[in-house]
């Protein structure tokens, strides 16, 4: 407070209220070019910066909603929900931990799973939500995925995962590592009955989900500038004591050293997977009606 | 303190000190002592037993990580003959934090395959201190498909404080070199036989611990990220490493509870390093236990009891539908 307002009569005060004057969530600062943006206009956009391209972290369900034809959806195994058998505490209990992650998101765990189409094209559709304790894979996680991936080998119907995750979820502690295993098991069933997996790698995807499922798609496709790797940079940097490279662990990091397929852009996403979708599935090109 | 003993075993280091003095005085004394020794050595063993019978997950950790534990190839020259290593990926390099190659126990051939960790400061940098890199476990993945191929059990040992985190190894894909693992050790058509030996640490240890049975020596430990980094993330402090050994249960004991693993392998009084003959042997037995009774059960049902007990990992509700 300057002393200028300081001298100002309490009841004329303004304190804040310059800022109340926009309404909450109006606009938006994109992260990375730091551009002031319309809010509507960035959600059309599906959450990528049009100024600077830099796509912004989209959470489980929207993903979903970007990517899935508006009809048929219908949700699978949204009635897993997350135990603490281990009464895991640290500076917080897990338990505790989970109430508020449900309570911010809404969601009972950190894996959302729909069946539906992509431009017509049946798929089972995946996605992990961020801000559920860094998307982190625990019990629940691994298996959503394994009911998505049955509903997808029952009816073989092709699976696609969107990958957002810090990794195995320490609370579980080794329970969170067996779904590592767990969740390429179910793929290894998958690739023998040949039912296409296409594994999309968003910001950031880490650890025990790029250690398992993440890395294991027939095809792997990562969005621009997403940091992926097995361990996080920070732990690197401690490890070999140096400095890392620019653009280290991002995907385009990743294209070059053959880890993905390819680089592709939110907004075409939706046309890329059906088309590669349909060729693995050796059916024929369908003129896309929406 | 003597640093031959962790800290919990001072004690003991204590008495064996006394012990030693009396021996000493004894070679040039008329007076028999042999009485006291024998006292002093009885009082130290039920010692080491009540100090081992109630150590914390944070002492286990530590004797999983003792310098004189004994690691893969101590144990390979002790259980095995015909031991014939076999190196490299055949794409880029062989790894020696992974050692593997055929082997028979009790005539039987097997392929092994186990984590390496060095004796000294030099193997330990050749070893890289037990940490794969991706053509580490690309070479395991090659000797596991060739066991598929000529119907030998694998066998393997787990030993590593993790995979490596370097540049090297993510440029290299850690990631897809631990997920195609996973992927194939799930569905390999031959029994696959795993042993926790010491440090169970992460997806580098998971990266060969798919298996039909999974033991683990009584002292070794097994856990989704090592107490010092549970620590310094959850608790934001790695002196917290004790508590978060103790939360996240690492040892043997409670992984069994949890039916996490099937069997816990006994070590001798004092953990391995001080009878590794011994140690051998119980794994040994536990092995071609192991063996036998995967051969029993038939590739088609071991198949697909592999599969069923890698879709029952996990813990949660299922909520009435609304």
């Amino acid at each position: 407070m300057s002393w200028f307002e300081k001298l100002m009569p309490s009841r004329i005060r303004t304190e804040g209220g310059t800022k109340r004057a926009i309404p909450e969530g109006l606009w938006s600062k994109c992260t990375a070019c730091s551009a002031v943006l319309y809010r509507a206009e960035l959600e059309r956009n599906q959450d990528v910066c049009p100024k600077c391209n830099h796509h912004m972290r989209v959470y489980g369900r929207r993903r979903l909603d970007i990517f899935l034809d508006e009809s048929p959806r219908e949700e699978i195994a949204s009635e897993y929900v997350p135990v603490d058998k281990l009464r895991f505490k640290d500076s917080k209990k897990y338990k505790d931990r989970l109430i508020q992650a449900q309570k911010n998101t809404d969601e009972k765990d950190a894996l959302i799973a729909y069946k539906g189409k992509v431009k017509g094209v049946d798929v089972v559709a995946v996605s992990f939500d961020f801000r559920f304790m860094g998307g982190s894979m625990g019990s629940v996680v691994g298996e959503k995925f394994v009911q998505a991936a049955n509903v997808s080998l029952a009816e073989n119907i092709p699976l696609v995962c969107f990958s957002a995750s810090g990794g195995a979820r320490m609370q579980e502690a080794l329970f969170s590592l067996m779904q590592m295993a767990k969740t390429s098991a179910v793929l290894a069933r998958m690739a023998r009955q040949r039912v296409p997996f296409i594994s999309v790698l968003t910001d950031p995807t880490m650890g025990g989900v790029s250690a398992s499922f993440a890395m294991l798609g027939d095809v792997n496709i990562a969005e621009p500038r997403a940091l992926i790797g097995f361990a996080g940079p920070r732990v690197i940097e401690q490890t070999v004591r140096e400095k890392l490279p620019e653009g280290f662990q991002r995907s385009e990091f990743l294209l070059e050293h053959g880890a993905v397929d390819m680089i592709v852009d939110r907004r075409d996403l939706r046309d890329r997977i059906s088309s590669l979708l349909l060729m693995l599935m050796n059916k024929p090109a369908i003129q896309a009606s929406q | 303190m003597n640093p031959n003993y962790l800290d919990f075993e001072q004690p003991i280091a204590e008495l064996e000190a006394k012990i030693e003095e009396l021996r000493y005085v004894g070679d040039d004394s008329e007076i028999n002592i042999g009485e006291e020794i024998t006292k002093l050595q009885e009082k130290s063993r039920s010692l080491t037993r009540s100090i081992f019978s109630k150590l914390t997950p944070w002492q286990t950790s530590k004797l999983a990580r003792h310098p004189m534990r004994p690691y893969t190839l101590d144990y390979i020259d002790r259980i095995f003959t015909d031991f014939q290593e076999l190196h490299g990926d055949r794409s880029f390099a062989d790894d020696s934090a992974i050692v593997g190659g055929m082997a028979r126990i009790d005539g039987m051939p097997v392929m092994i395959i186990g984590h390496q960790k060095g004796r000294d400061t030099k193997e330990n940098i050749r070893r890289n201190f037990g940490m794969p890199r991706p053509e580490g476990y690309r070479k395991a993945l090659r000797l596991m498909k060739m066991a598929e191929r000529f119907r030998i059990p694998v066998i393997t040992f787990i030993d590593t404080p993790g995979a490596y985190p370097g540049v090297d190894a993510e440029e290299r894909g850690q990631s897809e070199a631990i997920a195609r693992n996973l992927f194939v050790m799930a569905d390999l058509k031959t029994p696959i036989i795993c042993t926790v030996i010491g440090e169970g640490g992460s997806g580098g240890a998971l990266a060969i611990g798919v298996g039909d049975r999974v033991m683990m020596l009584e002292y070794s430990t097994y856990s989704v990220i090592s107490p010092e980094g549970c620590a310094s993330i959850l608790w934001k402090s790695a002196e917290k490493a004790e508590d978060a050994a103790e939360a996240m249960g690492i040892t043997a004991k409670r992984l069994k509870e949890l039916e996490l693993i099937d069997d816990i392998v006994r070590e001798p009084l004092g953990s391995a390093y001080r009878d590794i003959d011994t140690t051998a042997r119980n794994i040994k037995q536990a092995l071609v236990g192991a063996l036998e009774s995967t051969e029993k059960v038939g590739l088609d049902k071991l198949l697909d009891q592999r599969y069923e007990r890698l879709m029952s990992y996990g813990n949660f509700i299922k909520e009435e539908a609304s």
